[in-house]
């Protein structure tokens, strides 16, 4: 019998079983679940060319109707199917850039804490620069030095999780990394990437995870905040804080064009937080029965 | 430790801008402009010279107190810095005002009333606060005070209740995560037992709460006061749009859609000293209302 996959099925099966007792993050799953699928579906529902960005000037600005549920925007075009694929763009933007900036942040953190001295030294300085800067403020000069396509407003906004999971990844190595187990695995002639990653890193999992659902979220509403100063993704993707800042203009007769893509923008967020608060209940062993 | 981070901070943001592509000189010239103009712009600025070059010299200057001037007006960045800055600051401080009363009785309440309609309310709405990006509360508040009841102006600072539109924007989400956090850190203080004690003396429920559970719970409120001061001119930069509130936010999204790199530069350095400077206060503050760190340092000294 392998034990280790035993103890590794066992962590996660038993957060899944904490998780699906608390009623926020089972919410807040659904509600993730539904975006996911519709984003994925997006094609089946909408034509990308007819529906989302050809401009149709006769039916410009129409109030919410069965034909067009969430109405049309300032060029015609269906707001529902827009935001649907902005969901497209959104949920692109928060996974990629927290996966890349925040594996870059574990291994910068993990290498701190293991190796210490000179290499922690400025490897935590260069997280401190990074932190003192406001992010919103980094990520505007970034794109604006580098110009606006999608995979700089991914670096751009992802900047900001490279210290946090210094921080984190550091913290939680250096609880462990004095215990007898890793005495152990070395005396046992184990190499060190094997003691980092798989009796290390596996234990840092809780605060990394509860990291990671809420670094999306705050990384989607940053990159709705640069679409919104005009530094998003380019026109005429859809993009929902592209869309806010486009309905701005005509909002006092047409609130319908501010209210969706905020809705949407709020909605996702809101799901996020709500299965970062579940899973953090989840896989903290204070409350652990 | 101010001095070094600020240094970083400079030597990044330096190289972002610079590094990038483009001719710097060619777009302060416009494109119909010929060569030889752009020559002399380029060294009249000094983008002749190489990056590590210009960076020595700017770093010279900053440490003699010159950031440089605009490529557009002839004010110097300082300048340009301090007059807006204190718009900045006055929008930090009523959002910080209007996140503090709201958040610190929520919370509290919550706490002592776990469980009840006040707390699930009040956690509800915290959640909602947290999950609401302040551009979107922004344009929502334009659009119901401003266009529909017409009570408040929609932008500009000319009145002093301009300022109530956005520091509400601003303060809202710092409000909702001040909330959870005072009441999750009040739950955890009011469990322990120098609180019971303190009820079997026989003091009375408000002194308990006010005096004895508040003072330890405030602690890690304080503490991460300084990331919430970060977030705050954070979101500035686009409340500051938004409500076209002229302070440094504006100043920096204006030059950068201008690319006047030395405004931009200079800006975010100031900016994050700014922030540094508080945090420093905080951290002061801190030693203040934490009697075990008091008593530490007291030790140290004697």
């Amino acid at each position: 019998m392998n034990f280790k996959n035993a103890e590794n099925r066992s962590q996660v099966y038993e957060t899944w079983r904490r998780l699906k007792k608390s009623r926020t993050a089972v919410i807040g799953l659904i509600l993730i679940f539904i975006l996911v699928t519709v984003a994925i579906i997006a094609p089946l529902l909408y034509d990308y060319n007819n529906d989302i960005i050809k401009q149709n000037i006769k039916e410009r600005m129409q109030k919410p109707s069965l034909a067009h549920p969430f109405g049309t925007d300032e060029f015609g075009r269906d707001i529902l199917g827009r935001i649907i694929y902005g969901a497209r763009i959104s949920l692109i933007i928060g996974v990629t850039s927290c996966l890349l900036c925040g594996s870059i942040g574990i291994i910068l953190g993990v290498v701190a804490a293991y190796y210490g001295g000179m290499i922690e030294n400025v490897i935590m300085r260069f997280s401190d620069i990074l932190m003192a800067i406001p992010s919103i403020l980094l990520a505007i000069v970034i794109v604006a030095a580098f110009g606006v396509n999608l995979f700089n407003i991914i670096i751009a906004v992802g900047v900001a999780t490279i210290p946090q999971y210094i921080r984190i990844t550091r913290a939680s190595v250096l609880t462990v990394i004095n215990q007898e187990y890793i005495e152990a695995a070395h005396s046992i002639g184990a190499k060190t990437p094997r003691i980092l990653f798989r009796h290390i890193l596996t234990n840092c999992f809780a605060p990394i995870m509860v990291q990671a659902t809420l670094r999306i979220a705050t990384v989607i509403a940053e990159a709705a905040s640069l679409s919104f100063l005009g530094l998003g993704v380019p026109a005429p993707t859809p993009e929902w804080g592209a869309m806010l800042a486009g309905g701005r203009a005509y909002m006092r007769e047409y609130p319908h064009l501010v209210l969706f893509p905020g809705l949407a923008i709020a909605f996702t967020i809101l799901s996020l937080n709500l299965i970062g608060d579940g899973l953090r209940d989840a896989l903290d062993p204070k409350l652990k029965k | 430790m101010l001095l070094p981070v600020l240094i970083g901070v400079s030597f990044i943001v330096f190289f972002i801008v610079n590094l990038a592509p483009g001719d710097p000189a060619r777009i302060i010239a416009g494109v119909e402009t010929d060569e030889e103009t752009v020559e002399r712009i380029r060294e009249d600025l000094g983008f002749n010279k190489t990056v590590v070059e210009r960076y020595g010299i700017y770093m010279w200057k900053a440490l003699q107190g010159d950031l440089g001037t605009s490529y557009y007006s002839n004010k110097t960045v300082i300048e340009a810095f301090m007059e807006r800055i204190p718009n900045t600051l006055l929008l930090g401080f009523w959002s910080v005002v209007f996140g503090l009363i709201i958040s610190m009785p929520v919370g509290i309440i919550s706490a002592i009333k776990q469980y009840s309609i006040f707390d699930n309310l009040g956690m509800v709405l915290a959640l909602t606060g947290i999950s609401i990006p302040s551009f979107w509360l922004g344009i929502l508040a334009i659009l119901l005070f401003s266009l529909k009841l017409q009570l408040l102006p929609s932008g500009g600072n000319e009145f002093w209740y301009s300022v109530i539109l956005p520091s509400i924007t601003n303060g809202t989400q710092m409000m909702a995560l001040m909330t959870r956090m005072t009441r999750s850190s009040m739950l955890e203080v009011i469990r322990q037992d120098y609180i019971m004690t303190a009820r079997a003396k026989g003091l009375d429920e408000k002194t308990v709460v006010l005096k004895h559970a508040l003072r330890n719970a405030l602690i890690p409120v304080v503490t991460t006061a300084g990331n919430f001061l970060i977030m705050m001119i954070g979101s500035a930069v686009v409340t500051e749009t938004i409500f076209s509130w002229p302070g440094v936010g504006r100043l920096i999204v204006e030059s950068i859609s201008k690319r006047d790199l030395n405004m931009v530069v200079g800006c975010v350095i100031l900016i994050t000293f700014i922030i540094s400077i508080i945090n420093l206060v905080i951290d002061l503050i801190y030693v203040l209302i934490d009697p075990k760190i008091r008593s530490s340092y007291g030790i140290m000294k004697g």
